[in-house]
């Protein structure tokens, strides 16, 4: 039976590498200078920043190529002299391309040591994945606070919550696989919540856009380590969901990016780079509804996951698919 | 003849220059140590932390149902982080297989359990690496499971362009402080020469007597040369002037007794002829001898003026005293000497040669001066230090002023009076070599002026 | 007056001895320190003439040995050397004065005479002669209450004739005596200072008689 998960996994591995691009958009077209940006987050999101920083550069055009953070990785691998950028929320992998030589040293560009690696790697967001719920799930019930608080309300209620209950398939996503080692070593409780939803017929989902899509509908009544900022980005429209910040400990990604070492124009990807870590969040006018990283006082600093070496430990294969191993034993109780 | 010393090198530069190349040499040799040392100490270093890190991952590794597990630590990872964000490689072999990592990191064949250290290059970059293994024993397998672990030297290369950076200023400021200490160390090594070579100058020419204050012992063969030498010296010199005493003693002596039995036969002998001849002789012997007197004082004063001995003097007292002493000889001719000062006038000089000085203005104006007349001798300290002779005689002929201080010459008016000549060029001398002059004219009421002038 | 000379040349020792007998003085001769210590051990002197190279030793250490016993006997030392480098050695010795060999007999006698001037004010032997007495070494002349200082050729003068009474003085050996043989001397030099002299002795019993073409004889008048 395991056996046969891991194959699976590498067949899913193999249809992902395969998998077409989930948007493409070219800025201000036909200009002479070209930008390639290869990201995870999607166009909607992301446009503004490449406005704002086209605004006064008419010559620079900027391709955006949007895929998951695990395609990011292996195109990157495989063709990296096809992109100029590389934005992704895996910081992981991000890392690890950096550690493997693949990021090109910027060198003049000021940030704090906590949120660079390398000074080639840099941190432009701060997002804290979250627990989101159909408010109508919760109706005239508590709403919980914390993974504890989550775990007694399912527990309570069974029958309200079987099937409707959703996370990242951490074997698909990168963010969704970093988030869910981040929470394994910080608690235990991960593994109880997992054990929990797992036997609540656990619904997974590659991207948060399609959790949240769900979420809407009233498919599913909670989603877990959802990004924030992309429920924040309905919720302004529909009162229908509600995003908690787990108040026990808090799981805080940070967007990264780099420039790739063969790149063909250094100085733009520079400048972009430089562009998205000076627009930080507290500012007057926001450009983005991304939660920009903001390095002016501290509390970032010991929110998120750290920029280090270690992240590459769940890197490793052999103990991905001791992970994974576990994850699939919690979640999929079939 | 020069008495410059010709010169080759200086010891104090020398000396200076050693003991700085010296310090030099070894301000390069410390901060090579140093760097040396803290290369290795910093490549201990890393390796302990590697070595850490490859243990702890290789702790995980564990057999199941024959497929090999390793779970690797968080801070296996976490403890390689530094500053300067080094990379980090490994992979993870099983009997030498590849089962995961970085593809590009290649097996150390003897790979031990105890780690092994190495430098190498992993995805074209300089790395240390540690290889390490470990035996695991299943059921009914035994199986090795190798890890290569790789990092980057970044930081270790910032901290050692820091390390270097402060030996370098190490061994600078070492060289300096070995500069200063040589230069110090040098003048009190040359010290005791300069002092001996101060005693040297500062004695008198006449003083010869051997140098006594101890010396370094270098330097005491040095002072043994120059004690044995001024003792020769000495002997020489003693052994010369015993000469010219001798010499005069053997030449004056006769000279007395022939002078004596002249006198005597002139009160015997009535015949005019007879009485003008020993006159004509007394004459002829006290020209000659006092001839010969005023050549030796004048060679005398010349090595004395060469090698002026100042010591200090009341003039008033020194030419009281020899006024006292030419009193018997005007009282003869009827003259009176007197001396006209106010106290006591200081100078620094050389006492016997101007006492030489006066004495010759003196018997100068003995000579000159007529009968029952008077010479004045005036001790002044203003508006210059100088002693004035003034006698009541013809004076200077007026022509020759200018002249009359050079080697025998004498005043044409000199007549019959006898003399060499060289009284007034020794007083011209004195004055000269004690920074004066000697100013001769002639008093408006008669009679001449010498005015000895020192400063 | 009686003098010792301490001198080992036995030339110039007659030379000097015969110039001073002649002037009426009484002289000892030794010719080494031994000797002249022996003469100072038995005789008075008025005065010695030390030479001080001599056989036996330094005349230096000889007067500074008897400077340092009971000696107070004038010296005047007599050298050859060099005026000045023997002069402060042998003045700091004991010394009273010295004197340049070769010297002028008139030179000794007026450094004898200003030695002995120092050392007691007054001659041993005042010479009392026809109502006046003469000092020699003072240069005193004293006629009846008048006391006159003579000068130093007047002095001279009249030693030369109170010396022999009754004996003619040619012009010409008074000018000697009077005059260094390097000084012009007029004939009526000697004329001035005989008017001086008779001047002074006017009202002893003195006289100084001029012999024409001869000279000057000094004679007693009871």
């Amino acid at each position: 039976m395991r056996y046969l998960a891991i194959v699976l996994i590498w067949f899913w591995a193999g249809l992902a590498t395969a998998q077409e691009w989930e948007d493409r958009k070219v800025f201000n077209p036909g200009a002479a200078t070209k930008l390639n940006i290869i990201s995870s987050t999607d166009t909607t999101i992301f446009a503004p920043l490449i406005e704002d920083f086209l605004a006064d550069r008419p010559s620079v055009s900027v391709e955006y190529w949007v895929t998951s953070t695990a395609d990011i990785d292996q195109r990157l691998r495989a063709t990296p002299e096809a992109f100029d950028v590389a934005i992704s929320s895996a910081m992981d992998l991000q890392l690890k391309l950096t550690n493997d030589g693949y990021a090109l040293r910027l060198s003049g560009v000021e940030h704090p040591a906590w949120a660079e690696w390398r000074q080639s790697l840099f941190a432009f967001t701060a997002e804290p994945a979250t627990i989101v719920i159909n408010r109508a799930a919760f109706s005239g019930q508590d709403v919980p606070q914390t993974r504890q608080a989550l775990i007694e309300a399912l527990r309570a209620r069974p029958e309200v919550f079987r099937g409707r209950v959703g996370t990242y398939d951490v074997r698909q996503s990168g963010l969704g696989y970093l988030f869910a080692t981040q929470d394994a070593r910080a608690s235990e409780t991960f593994w109880r919540l997992m054990e929990v939803m797992g036997g609540l017929d656990l619904r997974l989902y590659c991207c948060s856009g399609d959790m949240i899509d769900d979420l809407t509908s009233g498919e599913i009544a909670v989603a877990y380590n959802v990004l924030g900022s992309y429920a924040a980005a309905r919720i302004e429209s529909r009162d229908v969901l509600e995003v908690i910040p787990p108040a026990d400990f808090p799981t805080t990604m940070m967007r990264t990016a780099f420039v790739l070492r063969g790149t063909a124009e250094p100085d733009i990807a520079k400048a972009f780079v430089a562009h998205l870590l000076s627009l930080q969040s507290g500012d007057a006018a926001p450009v983005s509804q991304l939660p920009m990283l903001t390095t002016k006082d501290g509390t970032a600093a010991r929110d998120t996951i750290h920029l280090e070496p270690a992240l590459m430990t769940f890197l490793d294969a052999l103990k991905r698919r001791k992970f994974l191993s576990a994850w699939e034993d919690a979640a999929i109780q079939d | 003849m020069s008495t410059e010393a010709s010169v080759s090198g200086s010891l104090r530069r020398r000396l200076a220059l050693t003991l700085i190349g010296g310090a030099a040499v070894l301000a390069v040799l410390m901060f090579v140590a140093v760097r040396n040392y803290a290369v290795q100490v910093a490549q201990r270093g890393q390796d302990s932390i590697l070595a850490a890190s490859v243990t702890s991952m290789l702790d995980t590794a564990s057999l199941h149902d024959d497929a090999v597990e390793v779970d690797l630590p968080y801070a296996a990872f976490a403890m390689l982080s530094t500053p300067a964000d080094d990379r980090i490689f490994y992979a993870i072999f099983r009997d030498g297989a590849f089962l995961s990592g970085d593809a590009d990191v290649v097996l150390d064949p003897d790979a031990r359990s105890i780690p092994q250290f190495q430098s190498a290059r992993v995805r074209q970059t300089a790395v240390r690496q540690v290889s390490a293994s470990r035996t695991l024993i299943g059921a009914d397998t035994r199986t090795d499971i190798q890890i290569v672990l790789a990092q980057t030297q970044d930081a270790l290369s910032e901290t050692l362009r820091q390390i270097s950076r402060n030996a370098a200023f190490l061994g600078l400021g070492f060289f300096a402080l070995a500069a200063g200490l040589s230069f110090w160390a040098t003048s009190l090594t040359i010290r005791p020469l300069d002092r001996l070579t101060n005693s040297v100058t500062v004695r008198g020419p006449q003083d010869l007597r051997p140098f006594t204050k101890p010396v370094p012992d270098e330097m005491a063969p040095l002072v043994t040369s120059l004690n044995s030498l001024m003792t020769r010296l000495d002997q020489s010199l003693s052994q010369s002037e015993d000469f010219i005493a001798e010499a005069a003693h053997r030449v004056r002596t006769p000279l007395a007794t022939v002078r004596s039995y002249a006198e005597t036969t002139l009160q015997r002998v009535d015949k005019e002829e007879n009485r003008e001849a020993m006159r004509a002789m007394v004459r002829a012997i006290d020209e000659s001898s006092r001839a010969a007197g005023q050549l030796l004082d004048h060679a005398m004063i010349t090595f004395r003026a060469d090698h002026l001995e100042r010591e200090d003097l009341d003039l008033v007292a020194l030419t009281t005293d020899l006024v006292t002493r030419l009193t018997p000889i005007a009282e003869m001719r009827d003259v009176s000497l007197s001396v006209l000062a106010q106290g006591k006038v200081r100078y620094s000089g050389d006492p016997i040669l101007i006492q030489n000085a006066i004495r010759n203005l003196m018997d100068n104006a003995l000579k000159y001066a007529p009968a029952e007349s008077d010479v004045v001798i005036a001790v002044r300290s203003e508006p210059h230090i100088q002693i004035e002779v003034v006698d009541q005689g013809p004076g200077y002929p007026a022509n020759q002023i200018d002249v009359l201080t050079s080697r025998f010459q004498r005043g044409e008016n000199a007549g019959d009076t006898i003399g060499s000549g060289l009284g007034l060029t020794i007083a011209q001398d004195v004055a000269r070599a004690h920074g004066g002059d000697l100013q001769l004219s002639n008093k408006a009421e008669g009679g001449a002026c010498a005015i000895l002038q020192l400063s | 007056m009686k003098f010792l000379l301490v001198e080992d040349n036995s030339e110039l020792a007659t030379a000097i001895t015969s110039r001073m007998r002649i002037d009426g003085h009484v002289i000892d001769h030794a010719v080494n320190l031994q000797d002249a210590t022996a003469f100072v051990e038995t005789e008075e002197y008025d005065l010695i003439l030390l030479d001080i190279m001599l056989p036996d030793g330094d005349g230096r250490d000889f007067l500074k040995r008897n400077r340092a016993g009971d000696l107070n006997t004038p010296v005047i030392v007599l050298t050859a050397r060099s005026q000045v480098s023997d002069r402060i050695g042998s003045l700091d010795m004991g010394a009273d004065d010295y004197i340049t060999k070769p010297f002028d007999h008139a030179e000794l006698e007026a450094r004898c005479r200003a030695v002995l001037r120092r050392k007691s004010g007054t001659a041993k032997t005042r010479v009392e002669l026809g109502g006046m007495i003469f000092d020699p070494v003072a240069g005193h002349l004293i006629v009846g209450d008048t006391t006159v200082t003579l000068r130093n050729r007047e002095l001279r003068l009249l030693e030369l004739l109170i010396a022999a009474p009754g004996r003619v003085f040619s012009k010409q050996k008074l000018a000697d005596r009077l005059f260094s043989y390097d000084e012009d001397v007029s004939d009526n030099a000697i004329e001035v200072y005989v008017g001086r002299l008779r001047k002074h002795l006017d009202k002893s019993d003195l006289k100084i008689t001029t012999l024409r073409g001869l000279g000057y004889r000094l004679d007693y008048e009871h």
